[in-house]
């Protein structure tokens, strides 16, 4: 055989040309060389190296270009055979490690070399060689899961080399036994060595293999066997309960690994088995699995490695189905009975609290001792669960705190007694010393303010961070204030003030805080109520001077009150004359801030409001409704070319773009919609009879029109499916069935008008690859495409593949004009990617001047909705008035996150540009990247940008003679309205 | 058996001048050398004439340690070294060398400068005795000498403080110094690995403190100052001049510019200023946040705390001052507080313990009128509050230490009687560990279990490996047969074999032969052969043979067959077995009396 083999690569290196040689394994595989094969090359260079240093060498080099997948298992049997011949170490590890790299090839099916790679293992006395091997078979075996007999051999070959000396290789072994392991066929054990203990013929599982070494004296192959469980675990094997003893005895590890792994399997069972029951050692009481392993794992957080606190504070947040009366002790250090019994417990620890046996540290004096309870009762370590996050929220490394918080979230949300308890230290935490602490303190209390209302002490601790420097702080607590609930209206009073010293301090904060108002305005109308007078400043007798209408802390207070006003019809009567004026100017100008409002007396001036309120958010579910109507009287359309179709579709795309201005919450399905069905409204145009029967230069504008539309279908379809959030594979089937029907109509009009062979060939190749690529993406949703383009093209495509460009152009003309609408099917969230950039606003007064040639900052500030992975995926672009545009990648760190599908970009973007001399406008653009993944005919993926909106910025430079000084200018500020998207 | 032996000079069932004599493996250490705050007479400082009537210190001690920088701590050090006499090497940490003599000094220039007194240290004692001390670092293991390593691990509390591994063999002691396992705002928390001493020494000042958390104290302490100031009154903070003072100051400095409040906050200069100098540089010894933010700004460069200087007493107008020292006893702290203490509006925060017999510790329990020197009375109208900032470990915290050490004894030392005792029993319930708690001048000696160490050969090994698989189980002990050599000072663990040859003896066999009588009818060689079939039937997994010149092998044991000369039926076997087969020997001898079966052919 290797004789053979070697000819046929000393064959293979002299010919540079296609040969077909017959193989024993597989006889009918064409092998296509088109340069001398990798294997031949390796070989030679096996060869004639002379001393290991060299053979390494070879190898190295060898490792760093990849291998053709034809090419893979030749090469594999060349290292092989040098493996064998080989007598360095070092040599054989590397020849090792290089097998598992080129069984990760793609495409490869590395079956083929289950043997030979076991067969090495037999005569290998190198442990690290043994270990490296071990490796390779575990690649091997995991790029085979179906195989159960290659399965099964591995795991004897595993379970063989478990009483290895060398700790290296027995973690391989658990590690193969992990990956590949079952729990249900018991494996036999009589082969193996003289070493095992267990009788001969006895017949073990995998796991009870693995758990023997959960004793292990190598601290690292205790942590390797920990791990194999949890990874028999994720592949879905079940573990049994025996292991949680053992696993628990392994929080008391000397080494932090193996407590660290222990945590993770601890919770792993406490997941398995919550609701078994397990005896309390030392006493005859007996406690929920869960519960128990609560209380263990609530120890972990004073352990001495901080990796382990992390992980055991990450891993409490996890224990949801825990008892409420553990739950609540990990917030009390001072509750110190032993309190895993569970009756009396609690009632024992309350005496204990009271009668003062340990002192708070918070009064002189007051740990004198008194007289002893019974001291029995009394635990100091036992009591597990106690203080676990008061510990933990306390602790030196912020990491630790910081889990300890989002551990708290989590626990709190799923209860809410919990979450009114840990209230207190969340807000403590605000004033921690590092900052993202902070941060994510604020973003928990949001999370979980629903259950949640503050008291006004509370809300005094968290008020007095908005004087906090950072902006990110201050954002996060506005966001937060606009979820909470607050209790009395001197609350809301004191938030009031606060916010408005807020603004007076950092007036960017502007939006921010009017936004935080309104929320609270609609959340506390009837504490508002009480109020207005005081904060409208009016005066049942006399009249009051009139408020600035551009103080911003004026328009602050009136949104308050506007939006509490809006469910409370009282509160108008108390409003003086010039408030009517302001709410009919703020409506205006603020119409996101001030909402629609029933005025007494003014109703017919404000028609259309009451029409807006009118349709509020009562009736999303008729509005729903109406769409899903619309979708379906569409759906009649059979015949694209009966009358009236147009008609119809064209009042509904209009309905539907109205319906998605009235209702905000269905826009993103509207406009979904809407852009769909004037897809096809194209698309039924441009196939019109007229157009067809007519001699082809006849009809040139006519080619034209249906050239414009196919155009613009494609960039629409792109749209669809990069704009819109929430899409199902489904719905991007249907966007790609509309697009593959514009490539059809681009390549029937192609055909029509060019005159020529050789475009044609190459366009219709790449439209044939389109559809497979289509068939290849979208194969389970093919039965739902029954009756349509792709269907019917799909039927024909063994004589589409093999016919002339002509015919095929013919072929398709017809099924293209043949083939029906297809029913798009909405689902159940859509929303559309949508951006607003506030910074900058376009309507400064103030010019940026720059140095021509130096750079200038400017500060971007947007808001960016049910976008997806913004950080790879948005860009800013500048565009300078002379068509000089650039694209700018912010950093990752540049986005926030304030609320679910919701990102903030606070970036600084730089311009430069050669001199100019009178002020002009500079468009700074968001940009929606993305990938078309299915345009096979473009090696890199094109990428295009969606401008989403862009405003003007009025830059002016000036330049006078050579120096180079700053010129003052006026500028010119225009808002543009929002731009409808195209394509850059 | 080998035995520690822990005497505390200080610091026993009492807080102040810890001084702890440790005798381990033939060794003797002191461990600190404190000074106490309550008295002014000879008590001040601890007992030596208890290491020996007259002469020096140096050739009954090996090495002293010193903890940290307090006074209760080192500040007896000048006396014992210079005065009584030693020279030896005392070990420290890099901060407390540092700072232990600025604050030394001061102590001399109070005690000597303005009360007066003779008989005390020079400015040149202190040096010289500066110059004997060895530094430290974390976690570095020093041989004191052949036998005597220390190490030392963070403890917290205060810059530089350190709680000390002390090691002979495999004897060990981990004294624990003052410790606290709460981070705070410049410090981080102790750590310790598991090193399972055999004797853990630890302070309990608050035995019987469980503290709320940490932040709950800060806010508190916050809110306190922040309203007395605006009440428009006057706060007085006495600390010492290191350790809280720096905690309290980043906590106040903070509060200050984030609230953006005006009032002055002032730091008694001096010692002060040459202290945060000091925690400037060290800044290794500092918690996470000041370490990752040192790079852009030092802490403890403050901006709103200025010094302070005598004449701003009388001011007007609301401040907080920091005055040392901590408990009111002597200084600038009681000063300011005889001046302020008349008006309501003025508040005194006692950040820390109190030592009984202070000033500090009066108010605290209640007292409002203080008999002054001189005769006057005070009468104090001023707000007391206490707020426990003193940075140590509480009873819980005691507890996670002693779990991450895993000792096998306890030692109580630093903490009034009564709340030791308290935590005595909790220990010993928790843990079921013994636990003392001497008194000064009260000894008490544990006795350890040491491990001896053995060579082994490896030959010996690699052949009992060979017989028993070649995984040790460390659950199960093996036995294993070889020759223990005691030569010199070191123990050898060989095969028998090596022994015999090394010692030049011959070996000799012990063999045990017996006659078993037998009735058998069948001649010799059949009788034999039965023998040969029965055992081979009930002996499975031994290695039987039957050899040709009349003899069966089972192991080692010779079996033979002979008639008797009276009656051919009976049969005379004799086994005869090597005195390592014994028990199989002695097997088939009962086996064989009983006699063959009868279905053997």
């Amino acid at each position: 055989m290797a004789a053979h083999l070697k000819k046929r690569v000393y064959e293979e290196f002299s010919h540079s040309k296609v040969v077909q040689i017959p193989q024993e394994e597989a006889p009918a595989k064409k092998l296509r060389l088109s340069k001398p094969s990798k294997s031949a090359a390796l070989h030679i260079d096996l060869c004639k190296a002379t001393n290991s240093t060299d053979a390494l060498q070879y190898l190295l080099q060898f490792a760093r270009k990849p291998v053709e997948v034809e090419s893979v298992e030749g090469v594999v049997r060349i290292l092989l055979e040098h493996y064998y011949k080989e007598t360095d170490n070092s040599v054989r590890l590397k020849i090792a490690s290089l097998l598992s790299l080129l069984s990760k090839t793609q495409g490869f099916i590395p079956d083929c070399i289950v043997d030979d790679a076991i067969n090495t293992l037999t005569n290998e006395k190198s442990h690290q060689v043994l270990a490296q091997l071990l490796d390779t078979l575990l690649v091997i075996g995991t790029q085979l899961p179906e195989s159960p007999t290659v399965r099964q051999r591995l795991i004897e070959v595993a379970c063989k080399h478990l009483s290895d000396t060398y700790f290296g290789v027995r973690n391989k072994c658990l590690q193969l036994l992990g990956c590949l392991g079952t729990v249900d066929t018991p494996l036999s054990k009589d082969s193996e060595g003289p070493s095992t203990s267990i009788a001969p013929g006895a017949v073990r599982d995998v796991q009870s293999i693995i758990s023997d070494y959960f004793g292990d004296q190598e601290s690292r192959v205790r942590t390797a066997a920990l791990k194999a469980m949890l990874q028999l675990h994720e592949r879905g094997m079940k573990i049994h309960q025996i292991i949680y003893e053992q696993a628990c005895r392994l929080l008391s590890d000397d080494y932090e690994q193996v407590r660290s792994a222990a945590v993770q399997m601890v919770w792993v069972l406490s997941h398995l088995y919550s609701e078994s029951i397990v005896p309390i050692p030392s006493s005859n009481e007996e406690i929920r699995l869960v519960d128990d392993a609560f209380g263990k794992i609530s120890h972990m957080v004073s352990d001495g490695s901080w990796m382990v606190r992390v992980q055991a504070a990450k891993t409490l947040g996890l224990m949801t189905q825990v008892s409420p009366q553990f739950l609540e002790q990990t917030l009390d250090k001072k509750l110190m009975s032993d309190l895993r019994r569970k009756r009396t417990a609690h009632e024992r620890a309350k005496e204990l609290f009271a009668s003062g046996e340990f002192s708070s540290g918070r009064k002189w004096a007051d740990d004198a001792p008194k007289e002893r309870l019974d001291s029995n009762t009394v635990a100091l370590i036992a009591s597990g669960a106690c203080g676990a996050f008061v510990h933990g929220l306390e602790d030196e490394m912020f990491e630790v705190r910081i889990a300890a918080v989002d551990a708290l979230c989590q626990l709190a949300r799923s209860s809410t007694s919990f979450a009114e308890k840990c209230l207190d230290f969340l807000v403590d935490m605000f004033n921690d010393e590092i900052e993202e602490v902070r941060l994510q303190s604020i973003h928990v209390l949001r999370q979980i303010s629903t259950h949640i209302t503050l008291r006004e002490d509370q809300l005094d601790t968290v008020l007095a961070v908005l004087e906090d420097k950072s902006r990110d702080i201050r954002e996060a607590l506005h966001e937060l204030l606009c979820f909470t609930n607050v209790s009395t209206k001197e609350c809301i009073q004191l938030a009031l003030l606060e916010l408005l010293k807020n603004l007076n301090k950092y007036p960017t904060d502007r939006n921010s805080v009017w936004k935080c108002l309104k929320f609270m305005g609609s959340r506390h109308p009837t504490l508002v109520l009480p109020l207005v007078s005081e904060l409208l400043s009016t005066h049942p007798y006399f009249d009051t001077p009139e408020p600035d209408m551009d103080d911003p802390a004026y328009i602050a207070v009136l949104v308050l009150v506007f939006n509490a006003a809006k469910s409370c019809p009282t509160m108008p009567a108390l409003f003086s004359d010039h408030t009517f004026r302001h709410y009919a100017y703020l409506r205006d100008s603020l119409s996101h801030l001030v909402p629609p409002l029933r005025l007494p007396g003014r109703k017919q001036i404000y028609g259309l409001d009451s029409v807006d309120s009118g349709g509020g958010s009562g009736s999303v579910e008729s509005a729903q409704l109406f769409l899903v109507q619309s979708l379906n009287r569409v759906s009649t359309i059979q015949n694209l070319e009966a009358p009236g179709a147009q008609d119809l579709l064209d009042f509904t795309i209009r309905d539907l773009q109205r319906l998605g201005e009235l209702q905000t919450e269905l826009v993103g399905a509207a406009e979904f919609c809407a852009t769909y069905l004037r897809c096809q409204l194209l698309l039924m145009k441009a196939l019109q009879d007229k157009l067809w029967n007519m001699a082809v230069p006849l009809c040139l504008k006519q080619n034209v029109t249906a050239t414009a539309a196919a155009q613009q279908i494609l960039e629409e379809t792109y749209k669809l499916e990069f704009l819109y959030s929430g899409l199902e594979n489904r719905q991007v089937a249907t966007i790609h069935h509309v697009r593959l029907q514009a490539k059809a109509l681009q390549l029937i009009l192609t055909a029509r008008t060019r005159q020529g062979l050789d475009p044609l060939i190459s366009s219709c190749e790449k439209f044939l690859l389109d559809v497979e690529s289509f068939q290849r993406l979208f194969l389970t949703e093919l039965p739902h495409l029954q009756d349509s383009f792709v269907d019917k093209l799909l039927e024909l495509m063994p004589r589409l593949s093999s016919c002339k460009p002509a015919e095929l152009v013919k072929i398709l003309q017809t099924t293209l004009r043949q083939s029906g609408l297809l029913q798009l099917k909405l689902p159940d969230q859509i929303h559309r990617a949508t951006a607003t950039i506030i910074e900058p606003t376009g309507e400064s007064d103030n010019p940026l001047r720059f140095t021509s040639g130096l750079v200038v900052a400017l500060d971007i500030d947007a808001t960016l909705e049910h976008v997806q992975d913004p950080q790879t995926s948005v860009k800013v672009q500048v565009l300078y008035p002379d068509g000089q545009s650039h694209v700018i990648h912010p950093k990752p760190g540049d986005f926030r996150r304030p609320g679910p599908d919701r990102h903030r970009l606070i970036t600084q973007v730089y311009l430069s540009h050669t001199a100019w001399t009178e002020p002009s406008q500079i468009e700074v653009r968001l940009l929606l990247a993305y990938s078309s993944s299915c345009t096979s005919f473009s090696s890199s993926a094109a990428k295009q940008g969606l401008e989403r909106q862009h405003r003007r910025h009025p830059t002016t430079r000036g330049r006078r003679g050579g120096n180079d000084s700053v010129q003052q200018a006026s500028q010119i500020a225009s808002d543009l309205p929002q731009h409808s998207k195209h394509t850059t | 058996m080998p035995e520690i032996k822990v005497t505390p000079l200080g610091a026993g069932q009492d807080v102040g001048r810890s001084c702890i004599l440790v005798s381990i493996g033939g060794k003797n250490i002191m461990l600190d050398c404190g000074m106490h705050m309550g008295y002014n007479d000879d008590r001040r400082f601890p007992d030596f004439s208890y290491i020996t009537q007259n002469g020096r210190l140096t050739e009954f001690l090996d090495c002293v340690i010193i903890s940290h920088f307090h006074l209760d701590h080192c500040g007896a050090l000048p006396f014992m070294s210079e005065m009584v006499g030693y020279d030896g090497p005392i070990y420290m940490t890099h901060p407390t060398k540092a700072i232990c003599p600025i604050l030394l000094e001061d102590f001399r220039k109070i005690t000597v400068d303005k009360k007066g007194e003779t008989n005390f240290f020079t400015s040149q004692m202190i040096k010289d005795c500066m110059k004997k001390v060895v530094p430290l670092n974390l976690h570095q293991t020093v041989q004191v000498d052949d036998e005597l390593e220390i190490k030392a691990y963070y403890a917290g509390h205060v810059l530089g403080a350190a709680m000390v591994q002390i090691k002979v063999g495999s004897e060990s002691v981990v004294y624990t110094g003052d410790y606290n396992m709460t981070p705070d705002r410049h410090l981080g928390a102790a750590w310790i690995d598991k090193c399972r001493p055999d004797m853990l020494i630890t302070e309990s000042t608050y035995a019987t403190t469980i503290r709320d958390s940490k932040r709950c104290r800060e806010r508190d302490f916050l809110k306190k100052v922040h309203e007395s100031i605006e009440r428009g009154g006057k706060v007085l903070i006495p600390v010492f001049a290191l350790g809280r003072a720096q905690e309290l100051c980043i906590l106040l400095e903070t509060f200050w510019e984030r609230m953006n409040l005006k009032a002055p906050i002032y730091f008694s200069t001096g010692l002060t200023e040459k202290a945060n100098h000091y925690y400037k540089l060290f800044i290794t010894w500092t918690n996470q946040k000041i370490r990752k933010t040192f790079v852009q700004r030092n802490m403890f460069e403050f901006k709103h705390i200025k010094p302070f200087d005598r004449s701003f007493i009388d001011n007007p107008g609301p401040m907080v001052v920091f005055a040392t020292p901590g408990m009111l006893h002597a200084g600038l702290s009681l000063q300011i507080f005889k001046k302020w203490a008349g008006n309501e509006k003025n508040m005194v925060i006692m950040p820390g313990y109190c030592v009984q017999g202070t000033i500090g510790h009066k108010i605290l329990n209640g007292q409002r009128k203080l008999e002054m020197e001189g005769r006057s009375t005070l009468e104090v109208k001023m707000q007391v509050e206490y707020m426990s900032f003193s940075a140590h470990a509480d009873a819980k915290g005691i507890m996670q230490l002693i779990r991450m050490a895993e000792p096998r004894n306890v030692l109580l030392v630093h903490g009034e009687a009564a709340k030791m005792g308290f935590l005595k029993g909790k220990i010993e319930q928790e843990f079921s560990i013994d636990c003392y708690m001497p008194a000064n001048g009260e000894t008490v000696s544990v006795t350890t279990n040491p491990s001896v160490p053995v060579d082994i050969s490896l030959n010996l090994l690699k052949r009992e490996m060979a017989l028993g698989g070649p995984l040790p189980d460390p659950k199960k002990p093996r036995t294993m047969h070889g020759t223990l050599i005691m030569k010199e000072n070191s123990l050898k663990l060989v095969s028998s074999e090596q022994a015999l040859k090394e010692l030049g003896l011959n070996e000799h066999q012990l063999r045990f032969t017996c006659r078993v009588q037998l009735q058998d009818p069948h001649s010799d060689p059949d009788t034999l052969h039965r023998i040969y079939t029965h055992l081979k039937s009930v002996l499975k997994g031994y290695t039987i043979q039957h050899l040709p010149d009349g003899t069966v092998m089972v192991e080692s044991i010779v079996i033979k067959v002979s008639s008797s000369a009276e009656d051919t039926n009976t049969k005379v076997l004799l086994l005869s077995w090597s005195y390592q087969d014994e028990e199989l020997g002695s097997f088939l001898s009962t086996l064989l009396k009983k006699g063959l079966p009868a279905g053997i052919c």
